[in-house]
């Protein structure tokens, strides 16, 4: 059974809860080599998880999601390129109010639409982002990318060092308070609410429920969690490209939900782990085709596992206690 | 008595058709009653007129005296007009407990609440469980709606609309596609509803209209034919003629 929310749930951790931070914390001590695409990994389930809570859970559509990544991301490059405030946690901070802005605003118009239409606003607010970013060149450096980023050490004391350790452990630590949050939220009245939205909205309505002021709400929250994410991404890149805005990144993303299972706390861990690392390796041994081997992962987990790889596992741990009971 | 429910002149039309025509209408606080007419008379418009899904052309609702035409659904249920859905509109997916649940948690307000996890709120929990203990389902409380007889889902259909404490209930065709045997059930459970919720059903099932409802009101084409007692309506000739005459065919 995926993760049950409802008035009967019980909100205690099982112990499979721990196996992500087990292995986090593993990898950080058995791969010193691997810890940038570790940080790069740990980034994008932040930014994953601020997905799945709209997706998953709320059941809003989009295909837009980077604008507020790269607007983050964007806004703490700026800052210490141009402004001269490298203070991490002021970047991080600033980052996730300003792309909550942008959500709070971009929310109140999306939000109004239903299927197609909304995916289509999104891709749209996302391309004019990607556009403004491409001819700002004074302020974002255009297609040249930002350069010049420099992060000050955080709370002072911890430096971000060249073996990426600093930053790999700072974006665990902030991922971590993020799933917490996340998990306190679809647990709570709040989240199994959402859940009833994308269920069945019309029943909602019925029951009296301010559908719409509910769906801002979590659009905005998980605006801010993106443009965490992408602050996050600049501080461990100290670069700021523009490949971090637009179709691309976006789809990738929900590329990466799909292949860990939507709707699910944990496919937006599985799913970005799995993706990068496949993409790393693949990138290494076929350059050319590299591709073509994401593709074809996406094609067998749409066709034979609907819920995703966690999906899969579940229906694997179904099937083994059904025989041994 | 003043009238819980009251619609004043109330007019829908799409372009050149009209689906609802000066309606008239009054609904007394603990009535029991019942809306009938031959298909496509404009029965689910006017509920949908009703509870806001619809905005009319012209005329007027009121919920306990006061002018709620321009007010959207939600706030409508807030002031104590709950509805039943003709076909099912459940979540599927979630418990029987927590489709009743989600609709006591918008009305005792604690659906927007963040932190603490929904199974702390026992008064949530208690209520809904109440509710299904009334209409005789709490065994299934634990069951997907999915794994649940189509008869007991309109008990829950019936058990959310209570969940919100409406002055009106609306019950849209609440025995629709439930089998003959069952239908007795829902009658059984809408007999033990309290007494003080007036309520409203449109049903096409002419047993349970006439063993339910105190009166009854006809619908054809959209305007209202005639009202009256079940013996009236039984009597009236043109209700045999547009209605009950098709129906012995």
């Amino acid at each position: 059974m995926s993760e049950h929310v409802g008035y009967n749930a019980n909100p205690r951790l099982r112990w499979t809860e721990s196996l992500p931070w087990l292995v986090a914390g593993l990898a950080f001590f058995l791969l010193p080599e691997y810890l940038s695409l570790g940080a790069r990994i740990l980034t994008f389930i932040l930014f994953a998880l601020s997905l799945d809570l709209i997706i998953g859970y709320a059941g809003i559509i989009t295909l837009g999601h980077a604008a507020f990544f790269g607007l983050g991301a964007y806004v703490t490059g700026i800052m210490s390129a141009k402004l001269g405030f490298h203070d991490p946690i002021v970047q991080l901070l600033t980052s996730g109010v300003v792309a909550g802005l942008l959500g709070l605003a971009t929310g109140a118009i999306i939000l109004r639409m239903h299927g197609l239409t909304q995916l289509m606003l999104t891709l749209a607010i996302a391309a004019l982002c990607l556009e403004v970013a491409n001819k700002a060149t004074p302020i974002t450096g255009g297609a040249d990318g930002l350069s010049g980023v420099v992060i000050a050490p955080i709370f002072g004391l911890f430096a971000f060092d060249m073996f990426g350790k600093t930053a790999y452990l700072w974006c665990l630590f902030l991922l971590f308070i993020a799933w917490w949050l996340v998990r306190r939220l679809i647990y709570a009245p709040f989240g199994v609410s959402l859940t009833g939205i994308r269920e069945n909205s019309l029943r909602m309505h019925a029951i009296g429920a301010p559908v719409d002021a509910r769906l801002r709400k979590v659009y905005t929250l998980s605006a801010v969690m993106a443009g965490m994410a992408g602050a996050l991404l600049t501080q461990t890149n100290q670069f700021v490209g523009l490949n971090v805005l637009g179709f691309e990144p976006s789809g990738e993303l929900l590329v990466m939900l799909i292949l860990g299972g939507v709707g699910r706390l944990y496919g937006a861990f599985v799913g970005p782990l799995v993706f990068l690392v496949a993409q790393d390796f693949l990138a290494k041994k076929f350059p050319e085709y590299w591709y073509f081997g994401i593709g074809l992962m996406l094609v067998l987990v749409v066709l034979f596992a609907r819920g995703g790889i966690l999906g899969l596992i579940d229906g694997w741990v179904a099937r083994f206690k059904g025989k041994t009971t | 008595m003043s009238s819980v429910l009251e619609t004043r002149g109330l007019c829908k039309s799409f372009g050149a058709l009209t689906v609802a025509d000066q309606i008239n209408f009054q609904l007394e606080a603990g009535s029991r009653h019942a809306l009938i007419g031959p298909n496509g008379a404009g029965k689910t418009t006017f509920v949908n007129l009703l509870t806001g899904r619809l905005t009319p052309t012209s005329g007027q609702v009121f919920i306990g005296g006061q002018d709620v035409t321009a007010l959207p659904q939600a706030e409508r249920v807030r002031r104590g007009l709950g509805r039943t859905f003709q076909i099912n509109s459940l979540f599927k997916k979630m418990s029987v407990l927590d489709n009743v649940a989600m609709g006591v948690a918008e009305r005792l307000k604690v659906a927007d609440k963040l932190w603490q996890p929904a199974r702390a709120f026992n008064a949530v929990r208690d209520e809904s469980m109440a509710l299904l203990e009334l209409l005789g389902i709490a065994a299934d409380a634990g069951l997907r709606i999915t794994d649940l007889p189509y008869g007991k889902q309109r008990l829950v259909e019936i058990a959310i609309a209570l969940g919100l404490q409406p002055k009106v209930l609306l019950l849209d065709e609440p025995a629709a596609g439930v089998p003959s045997m069952e239908s007795d059930r829902i009658l059984q459970a809408l007999d033990a509803l309290p007494a003080d919720i007036a309520i409203l059903i449109i049903e096409h099932d002419m047993d349970l209209v006439f063993r339910f409802a105190k009166r009854i009101t006809v619908l054809v084409q959209g305007e209202v034919l005639c009202e009256g007692t079940p013996q009236e309506i039984a009597a009236d000739k043109r209700v045999h003629q547009v209605y009950l005459g098709e129906q012995n065919d």
